[in-house]
């Protein structure tokens, strides 16, 4: 089944969200962040909380930061104090967060010394990611991952033990991916919390103890059920670059990552922002891990049939985003839902045409698909038929990664029996209609073949007016999601400054090179 | 209607009046068995059901039964002996809501709404306040009579507080959709207790939304109103039409 495709609209669309990428990539390589220093100093080895609970990271980033000295890079002045002396990566960072006085770059190791001071210490940053990937793909080799559409489920308790036990029920009922989805207003806080937690509201917080848990459980279950499963955390919000190197090494399969997300539906600031999924997505493309888009958000807040333009474009932004970080195809997987209101008539045809020109023009690319949510009501029994016709559309359209609907959606989150039901469904709907997709072709002059042209010809149109304008602009003006955002405002912006031309930051440059 | 006389006593209606037919499905921590049959049913029973039927029982995760029962209830209800407050549901028109506030006030009603708290979920909120509204029914930035602010996803109490002050907000929409650990009542009441301490909670009038909220429990929580499930913004705007500019006793039925 195929919808028609103006082959040459999807390169000139292309084009336009490069050329809109690059303006802002402009931005990004004069910046850093608060967030993407931390990253970094994380990233050489730097660990630990102080008695508050305070992570050293950001004890070192807040401290050179309110001294005006951030725009060197963390990196330099951990070089100075390696060079200086300092026995490690750990006593190094101490120095800078703790020491009586503040290194302010008079006198001392010179650019030369400070790189071969750090030198060793980014060889083993790397060497880091490059080992936990080659775990995950050794891994996966040994234990094959499940049939696409992958099946992926949500566990959401609060407490990290409980959702490990919820993580292997899951994968027992059949998921093949596994997200614990993170303590609501965590995308806020400008630190990762340390360690294992079991108290959370809305979700579990994502910290790097609580991802070795997790992977522990999908771990063991990979090897009870004969199935690699998938472990997948929120890479967003103020945080998203150090969440992205976290799960780097603690071997995540997937992140939720996307470029323009955290300003639209959390309201952090667009430089920040942009300058942190850059950081973010350098270390996800290094480490091999699939991101997830956001784009099925739009739908949310703004209408499904009159918006649905808006998603498509989306994903070409978010693409070229991807791609300047160096990201493959092969990692991006790009966001959209099921989300037009299900008692307009044909509104399966229309989600069927777009879900296929989707897969179409992203056809490398590990699509994600995502459930009804908004016109759920608390009718569990119209609520599971719903996600039957979702399902359909899914593996009719040979989508790669589908997170499941709940019918419980709107009501609570999932519990043991819901998700069960919902994976005994889909796998029903599946199966039964596993080559439906190959057998059928699409009028081109029909409904649906109407409905890709109109999508794609309305993308086109709103990509030209992105271009022409800038993102920043259109994000001014509520091109994305209804959701307007000015450059300075929101949340984060106080954490971003420009790089100095003596900026230091091996470990960026070595990600910059691969 | 049926024809006979409704029973005064309500039981559940399955197949015919007063055969209290009723299903239950839930997990109980137990591999399947003949006995793990048996505990579905003594389970059933315990909640009144007679004659339980478990229509399916099959493994959910390891060592956890899901079950499906069917049974008859000997439970009954006499709704003439409960009092639950409801909100007024009756809608008035977009004209006349415009014609009551344009001769009775003569002024646009103020109103500032958000998700408040941690809450990112502004499904509710947005379907309220936004243009769009929720289905077909149009949001109050659609009236001419009302102007409306939504401060969107996230946003502390103080922060409402200020905004609504600064904006000289006549009403205040707080919606909260996660309801893990009762997040959602302890972070509404505390709105009230802020608007309380700083002297103008009866300055404005505050109504509560969400999928877990009813009228009663907003009253119990010290909001004006409650709006659950299936509100349409005209439900609201109609509410405080009547409360800003009508018969505020008829805003709510008892």
């Amino acid at each position: 089944m195929r919808v028609p495709m103006d082959e040459k609209k999807v390169a000139r669309c292309r084009e336009l969200a490069g050329s809109i990428a690059d303006d802002v990539q402009r931005y990004i390589d004069g910046h850093t962040s608060v967030g993407a220093e931390r990253t970094f100093l994380r990233a050489f080895g730097a660990d630990g909380v102080d008695d508050q609970g305070a992570p050293l990271a950001n004890l070192v980033v807040d401290r050179y930061q309110k001294a005006g000295l951030l725009g060197r890079g963390v990196s330099y002045w951990l070089g100075r104090a390696l060079a200086s002396g300092a026995r490690d990566i750990q006593d190094a960072a101490e120095r800078l967060a703790y020491a009586p006085d503040l290194d302010k770059g008079e006198g001392g190791p010179d650019r030369d010394a400070v790189a071969r001071a750090l030198a060793p210490a980014t060889e083993a940053a790397i060497a880091r990611i490059d080992r936990a990937r080659a775990e995950r793909e050794a891994n996966k080799t040994r234990m094959r991952p499940g049939a696409n559409p992958l099946k992926y489920v949500i566990v959401a308790t609060g407490n990290i033990y409980d959702d490990a036990v919820q993580a292997k029920a899951a994968a027992f009922a059949g998921a093949d991916i596994v997200a614990v989805i993170r303590a609501t207003a965590q995308s806020l806080l400008d630190y990762v919390p340390h360690g294992a937690t079991t108290e959370g509201y809305g979700g579990t917080f994502a910290t790097q103890e609580n991802f070795k848990i997790i992977r522990r459980a999908t771990d063991e279950a990979a090897l009870e059920y004969g199935r690699y499963i998938h472990q997948t955390n929120y890479s967003s919000g103020l945080c998203m670059s150090e969440i992205a190197w976290m799960a780097a090494v603690e071997r995540l399969d997937m992140l939720l990552n996307d470029a323009m997300y955290g300003i639209l539906f959390r309201d952090i600031n667009p430089c920040r922002n942009f300058v942190d999924q850059y950081v973010s997505r350098r270390f996800i493309a290094r480490s091999g891990i699939i991101i997830n888009t956001g784009e099925d958000n739009y739908l949310t807040t703004a209408d499904a049939v009159e918006k649905a333009h808006t998603v498509l474009a989306s994903q070409f932004i978010n693409e070229a985003f991807a791609k300047r970080a160096g990201v493959r195809e092969e990692q991006m997987g790009l966001g959209h839902a099921y989300e037009i209101d299900p008692w307009i008539e044909n509104s399966f045809l229309l989600e069927l045409a777009q879900a296929q020109l989707v897969r179409q023009v992203f056809d490398r690319h590990p699509i994600k698909w995502m459930p009804p949510t908004k016109h759920k009501t608390g009718d569990v029994f119209q609520s599971h038929v719903h996600d039957a016709m979702f399902n359909l559309v899914g593996v009719m359209t040979n989508q790669s990664i589908e997170l499941l609907g709940m019918f419980s959606e709107a009501i609570h989150n999932p519990m043991l029996m819901d998700r069960y039901l919902s994976l005994k469904a889909t796998k029903y709907v599946f199966g039964a209609a596993k080559a439906l997709g190959d057998e059928l072709s699409v009028k081109p002059d029909g409904v649906m073949g109407r409905r890709a042209v109109q999508v794609l010809d309305e993308a086109h149109e709103l990509l030209v007016q992105v271009e022409r304008d800038t993102i920043w602009k259109a994000i001014e003006v509520g091109a994305f999601a209804d959701v307007k955002r000015t450059r300075t405002g929101g949340k984060g912006y106080a954490g971003v400054c420009e790089r100095s031309p003596d900026y230091v930051n091996p470990i960026l440059d070595e990600l910059e090179k691969s | 209607m049926h024809p006979t006389a409704p029973a005064k006593l309500l039981r559940a209606y399955g197949d015919r009046q007063g055969d209290g037919m009723v299903q239950m499905s839930f997990v109980l921590e137990l591999p399947p068995s003949a006995r793990a049959r048996e505990a579905a049913k003594k389970f059933a029973e315990l909640h009144g059901l007679s004659e339980p039927l478990v229509s399916t029982m099959e493994t959910c995760a390891e060592g956890y039964t899901y079950f499906v029962v069917y049974g008859h209830s000997a439970h009954s209800v006499d709704p003439s002996t409960i009092d639950v407050p409801e909100v007024r549901t009756e809608a008035l028109s977009r004209e006349e809501i415009h014609h009551r506030i344009e001769t009775r006030l003569g002024r646009k009603i103020v109103v500032v709404g958000a998700c408040t708290g941690s809450d990112a979920h502004t499904v509710g909120i947005d379907a309220i306040l936004n243009y769009k509204g929720y289905a077909g029914d149009k949001g109050l930035e659609s009236y001419k009579c009302f102007e409306a602010y939504n401060l969107g996803a996230q946003v502390d109490n103080e922060a409402l507080a200020e905004r609504a002050l600064a904006l000289g907000a006549d009403a205040i929409l707080v919606s909260q959709i996660i309801t893990q650990r009762n997040c959602h009542k302890e972070n509404a009441a505390a709105l009230i207790e802020l608007a309380k301490r700083a002297g103008w909670r009866n300055k404005m009038v505050m109504l509560l939304g969400g999928p877990r909220i009813d009228h009663k429990l907003a009253l119990e929580l010290g909001f004006d109103a409650g709006f659950g499930p299936g509100t349409k913004p005209s439900d609201v705007a109609s509410f405080l039409v009547e409360w800003m500019c009508g018969d505020r006793e008829k805003a709510v039925m008892t």
